[in-house]
């Protein structure tokens, strides 16, 4: 496991606003934040908190006002759609609430999307989804297709795909909001897993308290500020 | 080669929907083509006009005769090969429903003028021979059952009577395009029944066909036989063969042109419902897309899944369409062809079928395609779940 103290998101003066018509709504005004690389992250707050805003904006897939964002030394609010995509690719691993897994491919298929889009060709390809199906334990089923595995299955399938890239960081929103209580407390432990034995970064967006038990550090966000439990 | 899967997979997710819009563009198609194909026979006689033969007619109108003495006139005028003359007989075969073209004619210059319409030696010389024979085309007599030696009878309209002639040969063209739905008679046999009959209706031809050395002299030609017959009681207007079937055709130009306009609706009609179709599925599906997006995609991969998706739908209705012509214009050319003697299907035809139906995709694929790629992906995640 890395050194704690190494911080992998660099986050200054970060604002962000939504409008709706003629209106400006704050979400996120001024936040200052680093997490360390190895670290284990959960963001807590009310609805409308801005807690997946900021979890958006560290994975690049919304765009800040103002402010800095750094991740593993790569400034991405400079970064145009493009660079940010490519960006994505490489260091950010997703895992979503619903799974958002494609349900036209198989569990397989779905763990290989990343890697289409790196220089792998076929043979590596398979033996990097083989190996990462088979640390979430669905090595048996990677020709199901999402419609015939269990929520549980298609969340770990989803945690596959979100770690085959090998990416520094992973995001989480919501990773057990759709899931039951045992199913939800398989993933947290896997998720767990990939930080004390693989070393990942995770930040994690929950309103489950039993969920955020599970982070090294737990953030509330609440009217734009950050607190630290 | 993931696109390509992921479009094929696509294709028949929402399977009653993919295949209604598929079969939606091959009916589209398949009219489409039946339709130019119309508007192209209509104009296929025009355009297998011979551009040696001239035909010379009342410069009035052609339902009125010029008189039989005209004809060594004609044969005078330099550059001149071939005449030949002919009414028009307007007859029936035992009822009015059993109407096809038929002609008297001369027949030995006919022949010569004619060489698409191929007989045997034999079949040529006993017309020939006949005053009462005649011949008809290959489809005609499949279309009776006739055989050469056989009785016909004819029930004359624009000539009164009972008229008989006895099957001398059965000739076939010599494209497919040859008009074979034809009986052609001995002017000699009209005229000598007028004679006997109405006598004043005797000794007039309603045209002249006029054979010349070559294409370059026709206008020349038709500019001498017709300053022969200035100030004359009969004037003449000579024109080429193709300006003979033009005058014809253009009488019918409205219904064409209507009946082109037509065949682009359809084409228009089926693009904005593939578009909507298109349009729904790209709707349902912008939460994979955002998906995908997240992952690194960009916009040109999104681009190329959304619009193979719509090319291809379009495309498999276009190829259904395509094949579907081919019996559609074999039923239409069998069972319709009192009307249509032959309905032949171009290759250009085949291929603007073809062309439509990738139109049809690809404008239908625009703004479902424009809208997947650009699409937010915040906006898109939050259409999950």
């Amino acid at each position: 496991m890395a050194e704690a103290s190494e911080p992998i998101v660099r986050i200054r003066n970060l604002s962000k606003a939504y409008r709706r018509g003629a209106q400006i709504i704050p979400v996120l005004t001024g936040i200052n934040f680093d997490i360390a690389r190895g670290e284990f992250v959960a963001l807590m707050g009310p609805s409308g908190s801005g807690k997946s805003t900021l979890l958006n904006l560290i994975a690049g897939i919304d765009s800040a006002d103002e402010g800095s964002i750094q991740v593993a030394d790569v400034e991405i609010t400079t970064l145009g759609e493009s660079d940010l995509a490519s960006w994505r690719a490489g260091s950010v691993g997703f895992i979503f609430q619903f799974y958002n897994l494609i349900p036209v491919l198989t569990a397989f298929e779905n763990v290989e999307l990343p890697l289409l889009l790196t220089h792998l060709n076929r043979r590596e390809r398979r033996e990097h989804v083989e190996a990462v199906l088979d640390v979430v334990g669905l090595a048996d089923r990677m020709d199901h297709y999402p419609s015939q595995l269990s929520g549980g299955q298609q969340q770990r399938v989803a945690i596959a795909r979100a770690i085959v890239t090998d990416p520094e960081i992973l995001v989480a929103d919501e990773p057990t909001g759709d899931l039951d209580r045992v199913s939800a407390e398989e993933i947290l432990q896997l998720m767990d897993r990939l930080v004390r034995e693989f070393g990942k970064t995770v930040v994690m967006v929950t309103h489950d308290p039993r969920a955020a038990e599970k982070a090294h550090i737990i953030r509330h966000l609440e009217k734009g500020e950050l607190s630290v439990t | 080669m993931f696109i390509l899967k992921y479009i094929l997979r696509n294709l028949f997710r929402h399977r009653l929907r993919s295949i209604l819009t598929v079969v939606g563009v091959a009916v589209a198609v398949l009219a489409f083509g039946l339709l130019r194909t119309l508007v192209g026979l209509w104009y296929s006689g025009a355009e297998h006009a011979s551009d040696t033969r001239l035909v010379t007619r009342n410069a009035i109108s052609l339902v009125f005769p010029l008189p039989i003495s005209y004809l060594e006139r004609i044969r005078g005028v330099s550059g001149v090969t071939t005449v030949s003359y002919g009414s028009w007989f307007g007859a029936y075969y035992k009822e009015p429903k059993n109407f096809f073209a038929n002609y008297a004619i001369e027949p030995k210059g006919y022949m010569e003028l004619y060489p698409e319409f191929i007989l045997s030696p034999k079949e040529k010389n006993d017309f020939l021979l006949d005053r009462k024979g005649c011949i008809v085309g290959e489809r005609l007599a499949r279309t009776y059952g006739w055989k050469v030696g056989d009785l016909i009878t004819l029930k004359g309209t624009i000539y009164p009577g009972q008229w008989e002639f006895v099957l001398r040969g059965i000739y076939h063209g010599k494209e497919k395009a040859t008009e074979e739905r034809i009986l052609l008679f001995h002017w000699n046999y009209l005229n000598e029944t007028m004679r006997q009959t109405v006598p004043r209706r005797a000794d007039q031809v309603g045209y002249f066909i006029v054979g010349v050395k070559k294409p370059e002299l026709a206008p020349d030609v038709a500019l001498a036989i017709d300053s022969l017959f200035k100030n004359s009681l009969a004037e003449t207007l000579t024109e080429t063969e193709k300006a003979f079937h033009m005058s014809f055709v253009s009488m019918t130009e409205a219904i064409m042109i209507a009946i082109q306009i037509v065949s682009y609706m359809v084409i228009a009609i089926i693009m904005v419902v593939a578009a909507n179709t298109m349009a729904m599925t790209a709707r349902e599906r912008i939460g994979e897309y955002a998906t995908l997006k997240t992952l690194g995609f960009k916009g040109g991969h999104l681009a190329g899944l959304i619009f193979g998706e719509s090319v291809a739908i379009s495309f498999l209705g276009g190829v259904l369409g395509v094949v579907a012509t081919f019996p559609a214009a074999s039923w239409i050319e069998t069972e319709l062809a009192q009307f249509f003697p032959y309905f032949s299907v171009s290759s250009e035809t085949l291929l603007l079928e073809l062309l439509a139906a990738l139109s049809v995709g690809v404008v239908s694929g625009i703004f479902p395609t424009w809208r997947g790629a650009t699409i937010r992906i915040a906006d898109g995640l939050k259409r999950i779940g």
